[in-house]
C-alpha cells in the first residue's frame, strides 16, 4: 500500500495505523532530502497551494510553506488580518474565491473546530487542516510521534504524559488519538481545573501530580498555557501554575530514569518549562521543528498524488 | 504465465564480466570514476558490478544508491503515489565520471528522472549508462546506453524480471507475457 486512504487530512481520527506508518516512511525520505546540499524536489511543480490561516501562526505556517516550497509546489499565503474577512465575507466564500483562482490544495487553520471538515463537504481540493480550535493539530501529532519513534525507536509500549492545558489544547487531543493508535500508553497531567471532565474515557490515565507522572513517563509533551483561549481563570497566578505543574531542572534531575522533552512550541520560559530543560540534553524541542517540515512534505506529497 | 529466458546465471556472469572489461577499457584506473545504481531495481546489479571490478583490478570503487521517485514525470498522472527509496551517495559527484547501472532501460524515462535527480549532488564531468537488458524501438525519450549487457526486441505488452541470487536464490532473467 502506497497511498493514503482519505482525500483530506482532517485530523487524526479520520486516519488509521497504516496511514500514520506509511507517512512516517515517506517522511524518512524526505528528511534525507532536506539534509542534503540541494534540499529542493520537483514533484509537486504543477501544484497550487494556498496557505490560509485564521488564526497567528509562526512555526506551523512557515514549516509548511517550507515543505511547499522544497517540494516546488506554488505557494500563495492568506491571513484573516487586512483581508475582506474582516468586511464580512464568509468562509466558504473567501475559500471558493481563492480556488476560482486554480488552488489545489488548501492548508487551514481556524479558530472554530469543524471548519475545515465544513470546508472538505463543499469543496473539491485536498484541505490539510492546520489547528481548528481546540480540536484537532494532526500534522503535530504525526510530528511528535515520529520524534518519538526517531529518539527512542519506537512508539508502541512507551509511555507518555501530555503536561498543561490539557482542555484547550487541540496538539494534547491529536497527540492522544496518533499515540494510542500506535500502540503507546498516554497519561494527562494537570491543574484539575485543565483537564476535560470526562477524558478518561478515551482510555488515557489522570494524574494531578507532576512528580508522579514524570516517573510514570518515557515521554514528557508540556504544553503552553493558552491564555488567550481562556475566557475565565482556571488557576490563581501563573507563578503559582509554575510552581506546581512548571517542570524545572530540579524536577528532571530528582527522577530516576532519563526522559525525554517535548514542546511544541511557543514556549513561555519560566512558566511551563524552565530555561535549563527546554535547552538540555534531554530536550527534543529542536528536531521537533526539523521533524515538521519532512512531516508536511510527506503529507502533501502523497494528497497531492491521489488523483 | 509464459516465460522465456533471456539469460541465466552462467551467461549472466560472462556478460557481467565483459560489461567490465568495457569499463577498464574507458576509464583506466578509475581514479576520477563512481557507480551509481538506480534505485530499486538497478541497485544489486551495480553491487555485482563493483565485486567483480575489484576482483579485476584490486580497485574498490565509491558506489551510491540513487532514487528518483520525486523526480519522475508521472507524479498525479498514476493510480497512486510511488513509494520511495532510499538514496545514498556517501560523495559529491562534483567533477566525477559517473556510471549510472540500471537492469532494463525500456521507456527511459527513469534515465531522464535519474540525470535530474542527480543535479542534486553536484555537476559531474561526464555520465554513462550502464544496462543490463536493452529492450529495443520502446523508447518515449532520446536516451541511449553507453554500455549494454544484451538488446532484446520485446512488445510493449511484455516484462523483462531480473531476478538476483541475493534474493531469488540463483540468477535469471526473463522475458514475460504480461496479459497470460
Amino acid at each position: 500500500m502506497s497511498q493514503l486512504k482519505t482525500k483530506h487530512l482532517l485530523g487524526i481520527k479520520n486516519l488509521d495505523r497504516e496511514d500514520i506508518e506509511l507517512i512516517f516512511q515517506t517522511a524518512d525520505t524526505f528528511k534525507d532530502v532536506i539534509n542534503r546540499p540541494i534540499k529542493k524536489v520537483p514533484s509537486l511543480r504543477d501544484v497550487t497551494i494556498a496557505n490560509i490561516f485564521f488564526e497567528n501562526s509562526t512555526r506551523t505556517k512557515l514549516s509548511f510553506e517550507l515543505a511547499e516550497k522544497r517540494l516546488s509546489a506554488d505557494v500563495i499565503n492568506f491571513s484573516a488580518s487586512g483581508s475582506s474577512v474582516k468586511k464580512g465575507e464568509t468562509l466558504l466564500d473567501t475559500v471558493n474565491n481563492i480556488l476560482a483562482m486554480k488552488v489545489d490544495m488548501v492548508v487551514m487553520r481556524h479558530s472554530s473546530p469543524g471548519a475545515p471538515h465544513f470546508l472538505a463537504n463543499h469543496i473539491d481540493a485536498n484541505i490539510i487542516n492546520a489547528g481548528d480550535g481546540t480540536h484537532e493539530h494532526p500534522t503535530q501529532a504525526i510530528l511528535d510521534a515520529f520524534s518519538i519513534r526517531e529518539k527512542l525507536g519506537g512508539v508502541k509500549g512507551k509511555k507518555v504524559v501530555i503536561v498543561g492545558d490539557i482542555l484547550h489544547s487541540r496538539v494534547a487531543l491529536s497527540n492522544i488519538f496518533a499515540l494510542q493508535m500506535l500502540g503507546a500508553e498516554v497519561m494527562v497531567c494537570g491543574p484539575a481545573t485543565l483537564i476535560p471532565r470526562h477524558i478518561g474515557e478515551l482510555g488515557v490515565l489522570v494524574e494531578n501530580d507532576i512528580k508522579a507522572a514524570l516517573e510514570w513517563c518515557d515521554v514528557a509533551n508540556v504544553l503552553r498555557i493558552q491564555l488567550e483561549r481562556q475566557q475565565m481563570r482556571y488557576f490563581p497566578s501563573l507563578r503559582e501554575y509554575s510552581k506546581y505543574f512548571g517542570v524545572n531542572r530540579a524536577l528532571v534531575d530528582s527522577l530516576k530514569k532519563q526522559i525525554v522533552i517535548m514542546h511544541p512550541g511557543p514556549i513561555n520560559r519560566g512558566v511551563e518549562i524552565t530555561s535549563d530543560v527546554a535547552d538540555s540534553e534531554h530536550s527534543v524541542i529542536l528536531q521537533q521543528v526539523e521533524n515538521g517540515v519532512a512531516i508536511r512534505m510527506a503529507v502533501l506529497y502523497l494528497l497531492a498524488g491521489k488523483p | 504465465m509464459q516465460k522465456r529466458l533471456l539469460l541465466d546465471g552462467r551467461s549472466l556472469q560472462v556478460t557481467i564480466s565483459r560489461l567490465c572489461q568495457q569499463l577498464i577499457e574507458n576509464h583506466g584506473d578509475f581514479s576520477n570514476s563512481v557507480i551509481i545504481g538506480l534505485q530499486p531495481r538497478g541497485k544489486a546489479l551495480a553491487q555485482r558490478m563493483v565485486m567483480r571490478l575489484q576482483e579485476m583490478t584490486g580497485k574498490q570503487l565509491p558506489i551510491g544508491f540513487l532514487d528518483t521517485t520525486f523526480h519522475r514525470d508521472d507524479f498525479r498522472r498514476r493510480e497512486e503515489p510511488l513509494q520511495a527509496s532510499k538514496t545514498e551517495i556517501p560523495f559529491l559527484i562534483e567533477g566525477k565520471k559517473v556510471i549510472l547501472i540500471d537492469d532494463v532501460l525500456f521507456t527511459g524515462r527513469s534515465v531522464r528522472a535519474a540525470l535530474d535527480a542527480m543535479t542534486s549532488f553536484g555537476r559531474p564531468a561526464k555520465v554513462e549508462l550502464l544496462i543490463l537488458v536493452d529492450r529495443l524501438y520502446s523508447r518515449h525519450v532520446p536516451v541511449e546506453a553507453t554500455y549494454v549487457g544484451k538488446r532484446v526486441n520485446t512488445l510493449d505488452t511484455q516484462k523483462v524480471l531480473v531476478e538476483w541470487s541475493e534474493n531469488k536464490k540463483v540468477d535469471n532473467v526473463w522475458l514475460i507475457n504480461k496479459e497470460e
